[in-house]
C-alpha cells in the first residue's frame, strides 16, 4: 500500500496568554496542533522556560543544584540577574518560599517589595509563585498585584479554595494567574470557569494541572495533559483552552534518586549532578510532549538542554 | 477486524445458502465484522478469501521478538486511549572495531546496570553489535564472543552481507535481528534471516522508500520485519514516528504495521543530547532504541520515564503490603501508615528521606488506590487498617505505641483509635507529604 503522509485537522485551538509588560512581553500557546506537529497545524508560539530564583533556599538541597548559584544563593535579585545574563533565561519565576507559614512566614508587603526590586533589576517577563499555604498566598499574591500595578505578571498558583482573592487582585491590578487543580481533567476546565466567571478574560489564565516528576506520578501529568489538549483542539471546548504552565524544578530535585548520593544508594552512580539534571530534562521534555506551554526550571544544565528539545522539534 | 461488513460481503460466496446460521451472505458478513460470528461457520468460504480475512484481523503493528525481548503490537496514540503495551527496548552499541576492554565495559555494563522500583527489575534489553571494521571474520567473531557474555537478544548491523550471514549463522536460533535490509538487498537479507530464524531491518532513507520494500520481505517468508526509516536527528524521529504509527493505526497500512527502530547514537556525539533522544523516541513510539552505552546516570532516568509511559493507566502500579525501613529505624523511631499505591508510596517515602529522619512505614494493601480513594473506597478506614496493624508485626520492633495517619484521613482517628484499643496511640500526620520532613522533626 503506497504511502502518503496523514495529517490531523482539529476544529478548535489554544489560546494564548502574554505575560511581561512593553517590548519584553511573552506570548504562549496558540497552538493548533498537539505538540510540535507543525506538519498538522500551526505553532505561533515556542514553548518557554522561566528559570526559578529562591527567596529563601531549603538545605536540603542536593550540592549539584546548589553549585550554579552559590554566589548569589542568598540574594534573589542577584540571582534573577545571574540566571538572565548568563543562563540566557527568557523569563523568571520567583519562588516565595520565605512567605510559607510553615517556615519564616515573612509577611505580604515583604514579599510585594521584593518582586518590585525585581521588576526594576531584570529585563524578562516575571512569574510569581506563592509557597503553597492556601490562605496565606491570596494574601501576600494579592498584595503583590496591588503593589506591582500594570506589571502584568504571572501570579499564582490559584487553587480552588484561594482563587477568588487572586483573581480578584489579577484583575484589579493588570496581572495574568496560574489556574491550578489536582490531576484531573474536569477540575481543570472548571478552575478555568470558575476564574473566568470572576471576569478574567481567558487569554489572562494559565493551568496549571498539577505537575508530577518522573517517577512520582509523570504519567498522570501527562495524559490529564495530553487530554486537556485534545479537548481543546478535537472537541474545540472553550473552557479547556487557556495554555499550560508546569512548576517542575521543585518536583525534580527533591526525588530520591537525584537527592542521594552513590554512597547512600549504591547502584545510582556516582554522577550526581548528571542524574538530576537528566531527571529534570527528561521531565521537562514529558511535560512539553504533552502539551505544556511554560516550563518552571531549575538547573542551568537542563534548561539548556531542554531548549535545545525545542529549538530542534521547532526548526 | 479492519474491513467493514461489505468488504467481507464481496469475498463470501454469495449463494445465501444458510448453513452458516445467518439468513444471507450479507448478514454473515456483518455478523463478522461485528466480532459476531466465526469465518469457519461458512463451508464454501475460499482458502483466498480465508488469507484475506485472517490477515485483515492481524494485529495493525506486528510483535517482533528479538531474543526474549517483544516489541510492536501497539494499538493506541495516546496512553490513556488503552494503554501502552511493549515498552521500547534500549539496546547498547558495541564495534568491532572496540578495543575488547570497551567492549567487555559496555556488555558488562548492559548485563549488570539494573534497578529495582516497585517490586520490577528495570534494565536495558539489547545488545547491538556493528561491524565497522568490514571484515566479516572480525564480525563474526565478537557476535561469538557476545553470545558468551549475555544473555540478552542481539542486533546485528552490517552493510556486508557475508558479514550479516556469518554473524546470523553465529547466532541461529538466537532470534537475532538483522540491520538492515534495503531496498536492492531486501531479498538476499531476507534469505538469510529465514535461514538463521533472524528478524530483519528495513533501512531506507524515508518512511516512503522504506514502505515500498517491506512486503518484499514479508513474501520471502520473514514475517518479523522491524523500520529503520532514516532519520537523523530529533526532528526527522519525531516526525517518522508519528507517521509510521498514523500509517499503521489510521490508514491501516500493512507495509508499515512494523516496530521502529532508531540508532539514537548515530544522530549525536553527547551523551547528555543522546539522553533527551531517547527520551523523546520512548514517549513518542520507538519500539527499539540503540545508545552507545548503558551507564548508571542515564539509565536510571530513562528506564523510570519508560515504566511510567507504559504503565497502564487502569492499573495502577502497587507496592506490596508490609513494614518498610527508611533512613535505619530503631525502637524509637516513629511509625507512619498509608497505602500500597506505588505513587503514594514513592512520594511518602521520598519525603521522609530527604528528612533524614528514620522512620518505620507501614504499608497497607487497599489495591493500589490512594489516601482519599481507597477511603472513599472503604479500604483504608479503621475496621479495616486496625487488623492490619496489629497483625503487621510492627509493634514488635518498636518501644513507643505511635502510630502516625494521613492528614487526609483525619476523620478516622477515633475510630481507629478505638479499634486499636490502648496498645496504640494515633497521631493526624500532615495532609500532603511535602510537610512531613518538619513535622517528623518536630515528634
Ligand atoms: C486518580 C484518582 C482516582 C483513581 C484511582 C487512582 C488510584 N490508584 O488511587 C480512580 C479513577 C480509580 C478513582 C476512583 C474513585 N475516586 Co478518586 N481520585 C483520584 C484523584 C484525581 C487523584 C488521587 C491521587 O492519585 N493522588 C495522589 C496520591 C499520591 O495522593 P495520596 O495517596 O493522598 O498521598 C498524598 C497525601 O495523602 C500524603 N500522604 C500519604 N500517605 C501519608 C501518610 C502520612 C502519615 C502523612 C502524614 C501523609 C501521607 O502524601 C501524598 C502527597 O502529598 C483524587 C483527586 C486528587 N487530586 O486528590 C480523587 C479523589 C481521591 N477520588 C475521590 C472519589 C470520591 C473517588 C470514588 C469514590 C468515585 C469518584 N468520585 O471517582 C472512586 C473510589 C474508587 C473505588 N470505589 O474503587 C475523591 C475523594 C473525596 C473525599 N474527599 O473523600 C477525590 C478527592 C476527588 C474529589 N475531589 O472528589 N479516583
Ligand atoms: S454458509 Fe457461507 S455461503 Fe452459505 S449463507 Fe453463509 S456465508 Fe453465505
Amino acid at each position: 500500500m503506497a504511502f502518503s503522509a496523514q495529517t490531523e485537522k482539529y476544529s478548535g485551538k489554544m489560546g494564548t496568554l502574554t505575560f511581561g509588560s512593553g517590548d519584553q512581553a511573552l506570548t504562549v500557546g496558540g497552538q493548533a496542533s498537539m505538540p510540535f506537529a507543525a506538519f498538522d497545524g500551526d505553532l505561533p508560539n515556542k514553548a518557554v522556560i522561566a528559570m526559578e530564583v529562591y527567596d529563601v533556599v531549603n538545605p536540603e538541597w542536593p550540592a549539584a543544584v546548589v553549585e550554579p548559584f552559590k554566589d548569589v544563593i542568598n540574594d534573589p535579585v542577584a540571582w534573577a540577574k545571574k540566571n538572565v545574563e548568563e543562563y540566557g533565561a527568557k523569563a523568571i519565576c520567583l519562588q516565595l518560599a520565605s512567605t510559607d507559614p510553615n517556615g519564616e512566614d515573612k509577611d505580604a508587603a515583604y514579599a510585594a517589595d521584593l518582586v518590585s526590586k525585581m521588576l526594576a533589576a531584570i529585563s524578562v517577563p516575571l512569574i510569581v509563585w506563592g509557597s503553597g499555604a492556601v490562605e496565606k498566598d491570596a494574601e501576600v499574591l494579592a498584595k503583590v498585584c496591588e503593589v506591582n500595578e500594570g506589571k502584568n505578571l504571572l501570579i499564582g498558583p490559584a487553587v480552588e479554595e484561594n482563587y477568588k482573592k487572586i483573581a480578584a487582585a489579577a484583575l484589579g491590578y493588570g496581572h495574568a494567574v496560574v489556574s491550578q487543580s489536582p490531576i484531573d481533567v474536569n477540575m481543570a476546565k472548571q478552575m478555568n470557569i470558575l476564574i473566568n466567571n470572576l471576569g478574567l478574560p481567558m487569554d489572562k489564565i494559565i493551568m496549571e494541572p498539577s505537575t508530577a516528576a518522573l517517577g512520582y506520578g509523570v504519567e498522570y501529568s501527562y495524559s490529564v495533559m495530553e487530554r486537556i489538549s485534545l479537548a481543546a483542539l478535537a472537541q474545540n471546548d472553550e473552557k479547556m483552552q487557556c495554555p499550560m504552565i508546569n512548576d517542575l524544578g521543585k518536583e525534580c530535585w527533591k526525588a530520591r534518586e537525584v537527592m542521594l548520593s552513590d554512597k547512600e544508594e549504591p547502584g545510582f552512580g556516582p554522577d550526581q549532578e548528571k542524574r538530576g539534571v537528566l531527571w529534570e530534562a527528561m521531565t521537562a521534555v514529558d511535560m512539553l510532549l504533552a502539551g505544556s506551554n511554560l516550563l518552571i526550571m531549575r538547573s542551568p544544565k537542563a534548561v539548556k538542554l531542554v531548549e535545545e528539545c525545542i529549538n530542534e522539534l521547532s526548526a | 477486524m479492519g474491513l467493514t461488513g461489505i468488504q467481507i460481503f464481496k469475498l463470501l460466496p454469495k449463494t445465501n445458502c444458510k448453513e452458516c446460521g445467518s439468513p444471507t451472505c450479507l448478514a454473515f458478513a456483518m455478523a463478522l465484522a461485528g466480532g459476531k460470528a466465526e469465518l469457519d461457520k461458512c463451508p464454501y468460504v475460499s482458502d483466498e478469501a480465508k488469507a484475506t480475512l485472517s490477515e485483515a484481523s492481524a494485529p495493525p503493528i506486528r510483535g517482533v521478538q528479538i531474543g526474549d525481548k517483544k516489541v510492536g503490537e501497539e494499538l493506541v496514540f495516546y496512553r490513556h486511549e488503552k494503554t501502552f503495551i511493549n515498552p521500547t527496548a534500549i539496546a547498547c552499541l558495541v564495534t568491532d572495531e572496540m578495543d575488547d576492554a570497551e567492549v567487555d565495559a559496555k556488555i558488562n555494563n548492559l548485563n549488570t546496570v539494573t534497578f529495582e522500583r516497585v517490586g520490577l527489575t528495570l534494565s536495558a534489553d539489547l545488545l547491538a553489535i556493528r561491524n565497522s571494521s568490514g571484515d566479516a571474520g572480525k564480525f563474526e567473531a565478537l557476535v561469538n564472543k557476545a553470545l558468551g557474555a549475555t544473555e540478552k537478544g542481539l542486533i546485528l548491523m552490517s552493510d556486508n552481507l557475508d558479514a550479516l550471514e556469518a554473524g546470523a549463522k553465529a547466532a541461529n536460533g538466537k532470534g537475532a535481528l538483522l540491520y538492515a535490509a534495503t531496498a536492492d538487498n531486501c531479498e538476499k537479507v531476507a534469505e538469510i534471516a529465514k535461514a538463521n530464524g533472524a528478524s530483519v531491518v528495513a533501512k531506507g532513507a524515508s518512511v516512503e522508500e522504506v514502505s515500498n520494500f517491506t512486503g518484499k520481505i514479508v513474501a520471502a517468508g520473514v514475517k518479523d520485519v522491524v523500520l529503520d526509516t532514516g532519520a537523523t536527528d530529533l526532528k526527522s524521529m519525531f516526525y517518522n514516528e508519528n507517521q509510521v504509527r498514523r500509517a499503521a493505526l489510521k490508514a491501516k497500512n500493512r507495509d508499515l504495521g512494523f516496530p521502529t527502530i532508531e540508532v539514537i547514537c548515530d544522530m549525536t556525539d553527547d551523551p547528555y543530547k543522546e539522553a533527551m533522544l531517547a527520551n523523546v523516541a520512548i514517549a513518542k513510539y520507538a519500539g527499539i532504541i540503540v545508545m552507545s552505552d548503558i551507564d548508571k546516570e542515564r539509565m536510571l532516568p530513562l528506564l523510570v520515564q519508560r515504566l511510567n509511559i507504559y504503565t497502564d493507566p487502569q492499573r495502577p502500579m502497587v507496592m506490596d503490603e508490609g513494614i518498610y525501613e527508611i533512613n535505619k529505624p530503631g525502637p524509637d523511631s516513629p511509625v507512619i501508615i498509608t497505602t500500597n499505591f506505588a505513587l503514594t508510596y514513592f512520594i511518602v517515602a521520598a519525603e521522609i528521606e530527604a528528612s533524614r529522619v528514620p522512620t518505620w512505614l507501614l504499608i497497607m494493601d487497599v489495591e493500589g488506590m490512594s489516601v482519599l480513594t481507597a477511603w472513599s473506597a472503604g479500604k483504608f478506614v479503621a475496621d479495616a487498617m486496625a487488623p492490619f496493624v496489629v497483625k503487621s508485626g510492627m509493634k514488635e520492633k518498636i518501644n513507643h505505641n505511635k502510630i502516625i495517619i494521613p492528614g487526609y484521613v483525619a476523620q478516622i482517628s477515633g475510630e481507629f483509635q478505638e479499634e486499636l484499643g490502648t496498645d496504640w496511640e494515633v497521631i493526624i500526620g500532615t495532609r500532603e507529604a511535602s510537610d512531613l520532613p518538619a513535622f517528623l522533626k518536630g515528634l
